[in-house]
């Protein structure tokens, strides 16, 4: 049983890496357009993408941008697991509280409503160019898809579930645990991952604009000196960082709580 | 000695009377079959006993340990495996987890599944197979009950007797009583002890009938010329199948 269950995650494994393919031939394409970009408009608007994938390698070599990508990654991650606690719990309580739900609806409408750079301009003013801005900045701009995530999952729950586990001698706390849990993860991983790619995003705009080092910092820099190259360089490391957080620990729990659907996936579709 | 006793019961949703004066006893290994057209309200009374709703008036009296139901859909977790549905009450009911994959085993055997279904989802699961897994999971946790509300409706007529004859099976080994509700009078005539029939409106049980002979031990022509004796004789069976598809359930 064990065996057969480890040769299945292998085998998923093995499927995922070799669909690796498939994507490194889309980016080759997106690669191809701005290759004819960059014979187009030269040199100085669009340098090429070996030349950008070259002063990328160069800053990885240098060490200058590993203690900047470990800066923004750790200040993205921050934002990401406060926005994703908070975002949960209280998605879950407004989803099992209709009234809280109602007070909650236009207090979210409001907080989606403001600029994510007006919350940046207003956590520059509160806490100055720190850490604090930038995990805040992501927190306020994340946590509402995080929140809208849990409250579908609650309300949409199949609730003949829920009474079936209450036949069955489940009191409210193991129903969540048992039947509700996995009924709202299933629309939270989606929002999970819509959260991750905003912290990266609002982590690089909250340190350009609120000057507080990391990858926003250099691309500041680049940009005062002019220097495209180096900014699509620092770009495409913002990038790959946010694919290997996504694909390194998104993706695969995402996978594991979907194994069922996949069972029922035909084969064409599958690989 | 009864199993389940309900007195007096009545039930509104909004306002609007779907149950009233209902009293009915279950007694110890007896499968009384609750019949009664579509929209009496006949699913409600199996919920209120089973405790799933609250009524707003009478007493049930519950004298066994553990319950179980079959629901109308088969409500399995669509995200767990066949073993774990099944494993579902036996988790539940903090069974020691060594004892959990052997119980789980039998019962799906007990209900006509084979071994290699235990590691499928529901979602490659036939209709048929779906609603044996979930009486697989009704019988693991060997309850002393069993409430069955309308589990066959949405099965074809071959499924539905060999179903039937699974349930007949199980309730011969003779450790639950159970509340079958129904609105086929054939199949309470094959599975029953004995037959409520509820007023249209939900307004009291109208009569018993006690069916001759033991489950599983009336031919099919008997059971065949009983069903057409009562729907013809015996006024108490003249609105059974009458149907009202817009009266909500």
């Amino acid at each position: 049983m064990m065996l057969a269950a480890g040769l299945d995650r292998l085998a998923r494994l093995g499927r995922f890496l070799w669909s690796g393919w498939a994507g490194l031939a889309g980016l080759c394409l997106l690669a191809a357009a701005w290759q004819a970009g960059h014979e187009a408009y030269g040199d100085f608007i669009l340098p090429a993408p070996l030349a950008t994938l070259a002063a990328a390698a160069q800053l990885i070599g240098d060490g200058t941008a590993r203690d900047l990508l470990i800066l923004t990654i750790g200040r993205a991650l921050q934002g990401f697991a406060l926005c994703a606690l908070i975002g949960t719990v209280a998605g879950v309580i407004a989803g099992y509280s209709p009234a809280t739900l109602r007070l909650s609806r236009p207090i979210l409408t409001v907080v989606l409503g403001v600029p994510p750079i007006a919350w940046i301009v207003l956590a520059m003013i509160w806490f100055g160019g720190s850490d604090t801005t930038v995990v805040v900045t992501i927190l306020v701009s994340a946590a509402p898809v995080v929140f809208v995530g849990a409250v579908e999952g609650v309300v949409t729950r199949d609730r003949g579930l829920d009474q079936m586990a209450q036949v069955f001698g489940a009191g409210p706390v193991r129903r969540f645990a048992t039947v509700a849990a996995r009924q709202i993860a299933a629309h939270l991983m989606p929002a999970l991952v819509l959260a991750l790619g905003n912290s990266f995003k609002v982590a690089v705009m909250a340190e350009l604009l609120a000057n507080a080092g990391g990858i926003g910092g250099a691309l500041a820099r680049s940009r005062a000196m002019l220097d495209i190259a180096q900014a699509l360089a620092w770009v495409s490391l913002a990038v790959a960082a946010l694919i290997v957080v996504e694909y390194g620990l998104i993706r695969p729990i995402k996978a594991e709580l979907e194994r069922w659907r996949d069972a029922a996936t035909p084969w064409g579709v599958k690989r | 000695m009864s199993l389940l006793e309900l007195t007096g019961i009545a039930h509104a949703f909004f306002g609007r009377t779907v149950l009233d004066r209902i009293a009915l006893t279950v007694g110890r290994g007896e499968v009384l079959c609750l019949l009664g057209p579509s929209g009496s309200g006949k699913s409600t009374v199996a919920h209120i006993a089973a405790g799933l709703i609250e009524p707003t008036e009478g007493r049930v009296t519950r004298h066994y340990a553990r319950h179980a139901m079959v629901f109308q859909d088969p409500r399995l977790m669509p995200w767990a495996t066949v073993a774990r549905n099944i494993g579902l009450p036996l988790r539940l009911a903090r069974t020691p987890r060594r004892d959990r994959a052997g119980l789980c085993r039998a019962a799906a055997i007990r209900a006509g599944l084979l071994p290699e279904d235990l590691g499928k989802f529901p979602v490659e699961l036939s209709g048929g197979m779906r609603q044996r897994t979930a009486i697989a999971r009704a019988l693991v946790g060997d309850p002393d009950f069993v409430y069955f509300d309308e589990p066959f409706t949405a099965l074809d007529v071959a499924l539905k007797r060999r179903m039937q004859d699974l349930v007949i099976a199980a309730a011969a080994d003779g450790r639950f009583g159970a509340l079958f509700i129904t609105h086929d009078l054939m199949e309470a005539i094959r599975i029953g002890h004995r037959i409520l029939v509820l007023d249209r409106h939900g307004h009291g049980i109208v009569g018993a009938r006690q069916i001759p002979g033991q489950p599983g031990g009336r031919s099919d022509e008997e059971c065949f010329t009983l069903r057409q004796q009562m729907l013809q004789d015996d006024p108490l069976f003249a609105h059974v199948h009458d149907i009202d598809e817009r009266a909500r359930p």
